[in-house]
C-alpha cells in the first residue's frame, strides 16, 4: 500500500530538508541525557529562563505606555499603574521579576557552590554564567532608574559618583556615563536604551552561550560524577535520561510552584514591605532633596555593604569590584577533587556555611543605615567573604574526601518521604483532652518533649553531616 | 561564634529600638467600606484640594470605584466647575504656592504609598500649637513641618505636655482644647476616612487586584495538581 503524505508533512519536510530543526531539538532536549537525580536545587535553570521571557514579555508592553523623559517618565509610570488596561499587572510583573530574577539567580549559583557544577570540566559555564549574572546587575541598575522616583534618582547618583573614585579619569567618566553632571534626562535616556535593547541582546547571548558550553560537557549532578563514564550498548549513559520528556515535565511542576509564589507576591504584596518597590520610590525625583536614607534595592546590598565597609571610597569600589571578580576565579580556588559537596570534607562544608551567612548578613545590613557597629559587622562579614574564596586553595588542599560511588545515588521521592513527615509530625505534636464549655474534646497541641528530641536530633545530624 | 552571634542580635534589636522614635497610631483601613471612602473623598476635596493635588486620578473613577452616580460626584464632591474625566487638580498654581509657602505643596496621589497609613493618621492627628512657627502650629511626626492644620476648626487646638530627661525635653503626650466642632471619637473617624481615601488613590486597583489573586492561585493550584500527576506517570519507569 502507497501512503500519499498529507500537505502539512510535505511542507514540514521542505523546512527540515534546509534547517536544522529536528537536530537541534535532539541534540539539545529529546536526545540530551540528563542525570536522573537531579533534585530541588536543579529547578532554578529553566526558572530563570521562565522569568527572563516573563521580563521580556512584560517589558515591550511596558515600553509601550512608558516615556523615557525626565518630566514625563514618573507620571507616565502612575498612567501605567492606573489608566492603561491591566498596565497594573504588567508593571507588578515586571519589577516583582527583577526581585525573582535574582532570587532563582542566586539560589542557581549556589546549587554550583553546593555540587561543584562550576569545576572541571564545567568551567567555561561558570564563567559564561558569571556574566550573565554582571550583564544581569546592569539590567537591573539601569532599569531601576526608569521609574525615576526618589530612589532611583539617589541610588543611580550614588553608584556612578562610584566611577569618580577612580584615579586620574575618573570625574571624566563618571561624568561620560551621565552624559551631564548630575543625574539627568539624558541619564534616563541613555539608560533606557541599554536597558530595553543594548544588555537585553547581551543576555540572549550570553543564555545561548551558557546553554550551548553545558551541553557540550553535559549536565552536572548532586553526586557530582561523570554519568558519561557508563554507557548501555546504545551509547546512552546508563545514569541519564532523555531531558524531554522527563526534566520538560518536570520543570513544568517546577514552573508551577514558583507560580505559586510569584502570584502571591503580585496579587498580595507587590511591595514586599518596601523590599521589592521601596516605600521613597513613589516620591518623584528631586534633585534639589536627598533622601534621608539611601539603600539599593535588596539584591545589591550585599556588594553595597562591602562597599561601606572599607573606609576608603575607592579601595571600597575595588573590594565591591573584587566581590564579583573572586567568582569568575572559583574554578581555579577551589582545589579539591571531589565536586559535590555530599563527598567533600567537613572544612568546605563549614566554609560554605559562613559564606552563606556572611553573604545574609551583608544583605541585611546594606539595607540600614550606617552605625558603628553595623560597619564592624560588615567588616568581619566582608573578611569572611573574602576569606571563603580567597583562602580556598588552601583549605580545600587538606580536605578528607569520602569515597565517591560509581553510580547516581536516588534520592527518596516527596511521596516516599511522607510517612517520615507524619511521624515527625507526630512526634512534635500530641493529643490532648482539653475542657472546653461543649464538655472534653480531644485535640491536637503542640508537644515540647517532643519537638525538643526532633530539634537535638536534627543539630545531630547536622552537626554530623558538616564533619 | 557566640560573640558573634550576640553581636548580631545586639545589631537587630538595636535597629528595631532606634525606628520606633515616635510611636504611631493605626489607622483602621478597610478599602470595601465604600461609605468610609466617599466620606473621606468628600473631606479630601474639602480640607485637602485646596492646595494639594492628586493629579494621578480623576473624578470618574471615584465615582466607578466607589459606586457613585457621576452627577453626585460632581455635585456633590468635586468642587465647583471640575469636568468628570479631570484629574484631581488642586486651584492654587505653583507661582502663588511658592510665594505663600516657600515650596509647592505635594501631589497627594501616592502619599499614603510613600509614607504609609499610619504615618498619616497620626501626621493628621499630631498638629499641636508652637508659637515659633510660621504657622503657629508644629507637628508631633513631621517636625517643622511648613503646613498648617486644615483640620483645626473640627479637632480643635492641641496643646504639648514635655517631659524632662534631663536635658532632653520631649513631648509626652497633646491635649486637646476641646473647642472644635467634633468629639474625639468623631474626629478620628473623620481621619480615618480621610486616610482611608488616600490609600485607595496610592493604589485604586488593589481591592480588583486581591479578588483576581484568588483565582489565578486557584488555576495555579490545579495546574500544579495535573503538571504533577504528569510528571509521576512519565517518570514511573526511571529506577
Amino acid at each position: 500500500m502507497n501512503i500519499k503524505p498529507s500537505r502539512l508533512t510535505l511542507c514540514g519536510n521542505w523546512v527540515l530538508e534546509r534547517f536544522p530543526l529536528a537536530k537541534v531539538w535532539n541534540d539539545h532536549m529529546a536526545h540530551y541525557y540528563a542525570p536522573k537525580n537531579f533534585n530541588f536545587w536543579y529547578f532554578f535553570g529553566s526558572l530563570a529562563l521562565l522569568v527572563l521571557v516573563n521580563q521580556f514579555v512584560t517589558g515591550i508592553l511596558l515600553t509601550m505606555n512608558y516615556k523615557p523623559d525626565a518630566k514625563l517618565a514618573f507620571d507616565s509610570v502612575e498612567y501605567i499603574m492606573r489608566d492603561v488596561n491591566w498596565g497594573w499587572l504588567v508593571r507588578y510583573m515586571h519589577s516583582t521579576g527583577a526581585s525573582a530574577f535574582f532570587i532563582v539567580i542566586y539560589l542557581h549559583m549556589f546549587r554550583g557552590l553546593l555540587y561543584g557544577s562550576f569545576k572541571q570540566p564545567r568551567e567555561l559555564v561558570w564563567i559564561f554564567g558569571m556574566l550573565l549574572f554582571v550583564a544581569l546587575m546592569a539590567e537591573a541598575f539601569m532599569g531601576y532608574l526608569l521609574p525615576w522616583g526618589q530612589m532611583s534618582y539617589w541610588g543611580a547618583q550614588v553608584i556612578i559618583s562610584l566611577f569618580s573614585a577612580i584615579p586620574v579619569i575618573g570625574d571624566e567618566l563618571s561624568l561620560w556615563v551621565r552624559g551631564d553632571y548630575v543625574v539627568s534626562d539624558a541619564t534616563l535616556n541613555r539608560f533606557f536604551a541599554f536597558h530595553v535593547i543594548a544588555v537585553p541582546l547581551v543576555l540572549v547571548l550570553l543564555v545561548f552561550m551558557h546553554i550551548v558550553a553545558l551541553h557540550e560537557v553535559g549536565s552536572n549532578n548532586p553526586d557530582g560524577i561523570d554519568i558519561k563514564k557508563s554507557k548501555d550498548p546504545w551509547g546512552h549513559p546508563v545514569d541519564g535520561i532523555p531531558f524531554h520528556p522527563y526534566y520538560t515535565v518536570k520543570d513544568v511542576v517546577g514552573v508551577a510552584v514558583f507560580l505559586l509564589f510569584f502570584a502571591t507576591v503580585i496579587f498580595y504584596m507587590p511591595e514586599m514591605g518596601g523590599y521589592f518597590l521601596e516605600a521613597a520610590n513613589f516620591i518623584p525625583a528631586d534633585p534639589m532633596k536627598t533622601p534621608e536614607h539611601i539603600a539599593p534595592v535588596w539584591y545589591f546590598t550585599p556588594f553595597y555593604s562591602i562597599l561601606r565597609a572599607i573606609p576608603d571610597k575607592f579601595a571600597g569600589v575595588i573590594g565591591m569590584g573584587g566581590s564579583i571578580v573572586v567568582l569568575f576565579l572559583l574554578p581555579w580556588l577551589d582545589r579539591g577533587k571531589v565536586k559535590s559537596i555530599r563527598y567533600r570534607g567537613g572544612i568546605y562544608k563549614k566554609a560554605l556555611m559562613l559564606f552563606v551567612i556572611s553573604f545574609i548578613a551583608l544583605g541585611y545590613l546594606g539595607t540600614q543605615p550606617v552605625t558603628p557597629l553595623a560597619t564592624t559587622m560588615a567588616r568581619i562579614f566582608t573578611a569572611i567573604y573574602f576569606g571563603f574564596f580567597l583562602l580556598m586553595p588552601i583549605y580545600t588542599r587538606w580536605e578528607k574526601f569520602k569515597p565517591v560511588p560509581n553510580h547516581l545515588t536516588l534520592d527518596p521521592s516527596l511521596e516516599e518521604k511522607i510517612p517520615a513527615l507524619i511521624a515527625l509530625w507526630n512526634e512534635v505534636t500530641e493529643m490532648k483532652s482539653i475542657e472546653t464549655d461543649k464538655g472534653v474534646v480531644i485535640k491536637r497541641r503542640f508537644n515540647v518533649e517532643g519537638t525538643k528530641h526532633v530539634l537535638i536530633r536534627f543539630v545531630k545530624y547536622l552537626k554530623e553531616s558538616l564533619d | 561564634m557566640k560573640k558573634l552571634l550576640s553581636l548580631l542580635l545586639l545589631l537587630i534589636s538595636s535597629h528595631i529600638y532606634a525606628s520606633s522614635g515616635v510611636e504611631l497610631q493605626e489607622a483602621d483601613i478597610d478599602l470595601s467600606d465604600k461609605m468610609s471612602l466617599q466620606r473621606g473623598a468628600k473631606h479630601f476635596v474639602t480640607y485637602c484640594l485646596g492646595c494639594h493635588s492628586a493629579k494621578h486620578i480623576r473624578y470618574l473613577r471615584i465615582a466607578v470605584d466607589l459606586g457613585l452616580d457621576e452627577k453626585h460626584v460632581l455635585t456633590d464632591i468635586a468642587p465647583e466647575g471640575a469636568g468628570i474625566y479631570e484629574q484631581l487638580h488642586s486651584a492654587m498654581n505653583q507661582h502663588d504656592a511658592e510665594k505663600w509657602f516657600g515650596i509647592q505643596p505635594p501631589d497627594l496621589s501616592l502619599i499614603a504609598r510613600s509614607r504609609g497609613a499610619d504615618w498619616l493618621y497620626s501626621y493628621l492627628k499630631g498638629f499641636y500649637v508652637d508659637k515659633s512657627k510660621p504657622f503657629g502650629v508644629n507637628n508631633i511626626v513631621f517636625e517643622d513641618v511648613s503646613m498648617p492644620n486644615p483640620l483645626w476648626q473640627l479637632q480643635g487646638e492641641q496643646t504639648p505636655v514635655y517631659v524632662t530627661h534631663g536635658e532632653q525635653k520631649t513631648i509626652e503626650k497633646l491635649v486637646n482644647s476641646g473647642k472644635g466642632t467634633q468629639t474625639a471619637e468623631e474626629f478620628d473617624r473623620t481621619v480615618n476616612d480621610l486616610v482611608n481615601f488616600l490609600v485607595y488613590v496610592g493604589e485604586p486597583v488593589q481591592l480588583e487586584r486581591q479578588q483576581l489573586g484568588k483565582y489565578v492561585i486557584f488555576f495555579l493550584l490545579i495546574f500544579l495538581v495535573i503538571a504533577y500527576l504528569l510528571k509521576k506517570e512519565y517518570w514511573k519507569d526511571v529506577h
